[in-house]
């Protein structure tokens, strides 16, 4: 991955929509049309802008998922993946339909640490500042990703 | 209904509900809305079968996504300054979740009065699967 990239995330009303029905949220009418700031976890949305996210489908390249083999993917290991250790977000305003989000995206701090339930654990930082039209910071998130030796031990 | 700084107190807890019953489909929603595709939270057979899972469990960010109902549901989505969380447990199909939310402080701040809350998101079986905090501004 890149240790920096820009993405440009173009904020719709019926997007909100469908991302607050995804985690249950009918606290305003279900229509679309709202003018209303977006639950506060929606800028990760952005990976819907992000031209290389590698868990999109792309035209040419194979595609993880189960089809005639179980992974899709040839010739790459069948890692259990990276896992999501923490996830933080910092606003200055809310994220509103109308915005045109430029999402700047950093590597930050990497980590390491043993665990009994999957093995090696190796952490890294993202930071992305999420500015609007006018270059005004409008959210700060932080994740830190965790990649495990083996898949994690559900005993 | 949104907190207002004259009606609570420090210690005050609320609890909310988040899912029952967690279903497949949710995840699929999740992926779809969310735009993370990892075949981990949709495919159950590449996680039996490729990834050395005993199925498909859900996105932390769907958990962390319906946990913060609790924090839109004190302050408006609008009033949200902070919210972070720790994923301490994975979460699976069939799980019922519950968010709780303590009130830690009720400050002032550059004119604004800020309310912290100290989240934490449980399972039916009583294992946290998510933990954090959330900062917003509530009316006086």
């Amino acid at each position: 991955m890149a240790d920096e990239k820009t993405m440009t995330f173009p904020v719709e009303a019926t997007h909100i929509m469908m991302f607050r029905r995804s985690i249950g949220d009918f606290s305003v009418p279900d229509t679309g049309m709202e003018d209303t700031a977006a639950p506060p976890t929606f800028p990760q949305a952005v990976a819907q802008f992000d031209p290389d996210y590698f868990l999109r489908i792309k035209p040419g390249e194979a595609w993880f998922g189960s089809g005639k083999n179980p992974s899709g993917v040839e010739g790459k290991p069948a890692s259990s993946g990276g896992l999501h250790a923490e996830q933080h977000f910092e606003f200055e305003r809310p994220v509103v339909p109308g915005d045109v989000l430029s999402a700047v995206t950093k590597a930050g701090k990497t980590w390491e640490k043993e665990s009994k339930r999957a093995g090696k654990l190796m952490f890294s930082e993202r930071i992305t500042e999420y500015r609007d039209q006018n270059g005004e910071l409008v959210c700060t998130a932080r994740g830190v990703g965790v990649k495990t030796e083996r898949p994690v031990d559900q005993g | 209904m949104t907190l207002k700084a004259s009606e609570i107190s420090v210690g005050d807890t609320f609890e909310e509900v988040l899912v029952e019953d967690l279903k497949r489909t949710q995840l699929v929603m999740y992926s779809g809305t969310s735009g993370d595709y990892n075949p981990l939270h949709t495919d159950d057979v590449y996680c039996r079968e490729a990834a050395g899972y005993p199925g498909v469990f859900a996105h932390g960010m769907l958990t962390m996504g319906m946990t913060g109902r609790v924090v839109t549901n004190a302050f408006g989505a609008a009033n949200v300054k902070k919210y972070g969380v720790r994923f301490t447990n994975q979460v699976w199909p069939g799980d019922d979740l519950t968010g709780k939310a303590v009130i830690e402080a009720i400050r002032e701040e550059g004119g604004e009065t800020l309310v912290d809350l100290a989240i934490t998101t449980t399972n039916q079986k009583g294992d946290v699967v998510v933990m954090g905090n959330a900062t917003g501004r509530v009316d006086p």
